[in-house]
């Protein structure tokens, strides 16, 4: 029976339609040409950047010399750094909280702890914004040596990075084999010598993958950092979109480039990391 | 006799919801026994295993581990190891590195710790495999690094929680000698929980019946199997005919029954028993023959062969008596032609010495 079918005919076979293809040609063309001509427009000779005039390199040497532009981006990894350590570390302690206790209004604390993944950026900005100015932080922050003047920011990333670290951690957790556990003790070690030497190691490819995303979340933030930033304080995106407002340059995509490039990396990284591992078990 | 290893004095287990999982159990367990918890899934055998290793709290009760009460030692700081059922091996470390875990969190030296993991790895055969991970191992392989991690310890008491049933029939028939020579050369208590009535009867020394988280006999595995305390347990170890019995008369050892469906037959025993008895006895203890036996002295039913099922060295009869009781008969088939020599349909008489049989009060 199943000779007699005509490829692509077969039950499972959807792959090899031509108008699947059609259309799955169709998605990719609109998802990634935008990002494609970008990269592809970063070497570009033209210096309004519109109409291809020939390959250089020219344009990440001048937006590596570019002063503003890189004070931005050493701000964003910066902060991106710090509130990825932040986020992980609250993030690793949440989703250890919820794995192994039980305790009153444990589904309602679940729920607000999510909140952050789900509010619009556009709120927590506000909201966030209006937290600083009236408890005064926003005016005593700018004026700060950096890199302190940024934890207004830094603050306001770690709040909307660390759930996303949390539901990483804790589905890890959910594979745990509690005798792992018991068998430490049972073999003399102290809770501490088992958080470390068994739950720990466990936990690492969650940790890092959930360190990852909250430092790519926290990088390419736009919304919530425009909001929460003194006048003085600039991040990378920040500064790409004041830039883009003055007029389209190749040195812009050389940048944006660069941070697409950061990106893919770190998130190939956190899906290699988070993949289920076939010998997770003990 | 010296001072017992384990003493469990009338220890009692509650979990929430008042599901009781032990209930008041006390007994002792000696010096270089390889004792064993038997009994039917959530009969409580596990919670006592985990009570004694410290990784649960008794609810009431006492446990003496080597004369000192532990009720307020944590499982790291007791003289217990345990072999956990799905092993609990770490799969972030190698083979040595489990093994030396328990070594290296209680700060035995470095020097010391390689030698003990060197012989621990010797003892379970699994020296050529010392820098592999758990993930690259088999079940068996497995079991024996959690063995090793354990006895490295130098343990007062080893406890084994189901250490064979996630193991192959084959491997597992290998594992049961292993432990049992291993018991021997390191002369450690094994305390060996199972449902498996088989594996606590060939390995055990001595073995506790428990059931609905009672006690129901500590003895050793033939006397558990031929002197049973009462219907549970002789029901529960191998295969039994159980017949209820009214008691007629008795004359010194002979005691006069009248059974359900077999009529009246005279059992010799030195049990003493009330008005109401269970007479049981086990297959093999049947003989069949197809002409009434001679011997007056024999307790003989006439019935007719209702299944036979073979099994290679024995045949499995179900005879069906006259009074319409079944009884099953064990044959062994012992020689190459005929087998168990009878066949469904056929009319046969079932007999069995009177001092083969079990008197039951409960």
């Amino acid at each position: 029976m199943a000779a007699q079918l005509k490829p692509g005919s077969g039950p499972l076979d959807y792959g090899s339609r031509l108008w699947l293809k059609t259309l799955f040609a169709a998605i990719f063309f609109m998802l990634y040409v935008p990002i494609l001509t970008l990269v592809a427009f970063s070497f570009n000779t033209d210096k309004r950047g519109i109409v291809w005039r020939g390959f250089t390199l020219d344009n990440y040497v001048k937006a590596w010399n570019n002063a503003s532009l890189q004070e931005s981006l050493i701000n964003s990894l910066m902060i991106a750094f710090i509130s990825t350590i932040i986020a992980t570390i609250i993030g690793a302690m949440v989703a250890l909280l919820l794995w192994r206790f039980r305790f009153p209004f444990k589904p309602a604390y679940e729920g607000v702890m999510a909140l952050p993944i789900v509010i619009p950026e556009i709120c927590m900005g506000v909201a966030l914004l209006l937290f600083f100015v009236n408890t005064g932080m926003m005016s005593t922050t700018v004026n700060l040596p950096w890199p302190l003047n940024l934890l207004n920011i830094i603050i306001a990333h770690v709040a909307f990075c660390f759930p996303f670290v949390t539901i990483v951690v804790r589905s890890r957790l959910v594979g745990f084999n509690r005798q792992l556990e018991e068998a430490s003790k049972d073999l003399g070690a102290s809770e501490w010598q088992t958080f470390w030497n068994v739950i720990v190691p466990f936990m690492k490819p969650g940790l890092i993958a959930g360190a990852l995303l909250a430092f790519t979340l926290s990088l390419d933030d736009f919304v919530i950092t425009f909001f929460t930033s003194g006048p003085e304080t600039v991040t990378f995106p920040v500064k790409v979109y004041s830039l883009v407002r003055r007029g389209v340059s190749p040195e812009i995509n050389a940048a944006s480039t660069v941070l697409i490039v950061i990106t893919v990396v770190a998130t190939i990284i956190a899906m290699k990391l988070q993949a289920p591992e076939k010998s997770g078990k003990g | 006799m010296a001072e017992p290893i384990v003493s469990i004095r009338n220890v009692s287990k509650k979990f929430a919801g008042n599901i009781v999982a032990v209930d008041d159990i006390s007994f002792d367990i000696e010096q270089n026994e390889f004792f064993a918890l038997l009994g039917p899934s959530g009969c409580g055998k596990t919670t006592l295993l985990r009570m004694i290793s410290g990784l649960e709290t008794p609810t009431s009760g006492q446990i003496m581990i080597g004369g000192e009460n532990m009720a307020l030692t944590p499982p790291n700081k007791r003289p217990t190891n345990m072999v956990f059922q799905s092993y609990a091996v770490f799969p972030h470390m190698t083979v040595a590195e489990n093994i030396a875990y328990g070594l290296k969190v209680t700060g035995v030296p470095a020097d010391e710790t390689k030698r003990r993991v060197a012989e621990g790895l010797e003892m379970v055969k699994l020296s050529h495999l010392a820098s592999r991970k758990p993930d690259q191992m088999s079940g068996g392989q497995r079991q024996r690094v959690a063995l090793a991690r354990a006895l490295v310890k130098r343990p007062k008491v080893l406890l084994l929680d189901e250490p064979l049933s996630a193991l192959d029939a084959k491997l597992r028939d290998e594992m049961r000698l292993e432990l049992t020579r291993l018991q021997e050369n390191v002369g450690i208590t094994f305390i060996i929980v199972t449902h498996d009535q088989d594996e606590a009867l060939s390995m055990a020394s001595r073995i506790a019946v428990m059931e609905k988280g009672a006690v129901q006999q500590i003895a050793t595995p033939a006397e558990l199997y031929e002197r049973p305390a009462n219907r549970f347990v002789a029901d529960f170890i191998g295969k039994v005919n159980l017949i209820d019995a009214r008691v007629l008369a008795k004359k010194g050892k002979t005691v006069t029954c009248e059974t359900q469906g077999l009529g009246k037959i005279d059992i010799v025993t030195d049990q003493t028993c009330g008005d109401k008895v269970t007479i049981a006895v086990r297959p093999e203890k049947l003989k069949i023959s197809k002409a009434a036996p001679k011997g007056a002295k024999l307790v003989a039913i006439e019935g007719t062969v209702r299944d036979v099922a073979y099994y290679g060295d024995t045949s499995h009869v179900v005879v069906l008596a006259k009074g319409g009781v079944e009884l099953a008969v064990n044959v062994q088939n012992d020689s190459r032609e005929g087998g168990s020599g009878v066949e469904r349909g056929q009319k046969v008489w079932v007999h069995w010495a009177p001092q083969d049989t079990i008197i039951l009060t409960e």
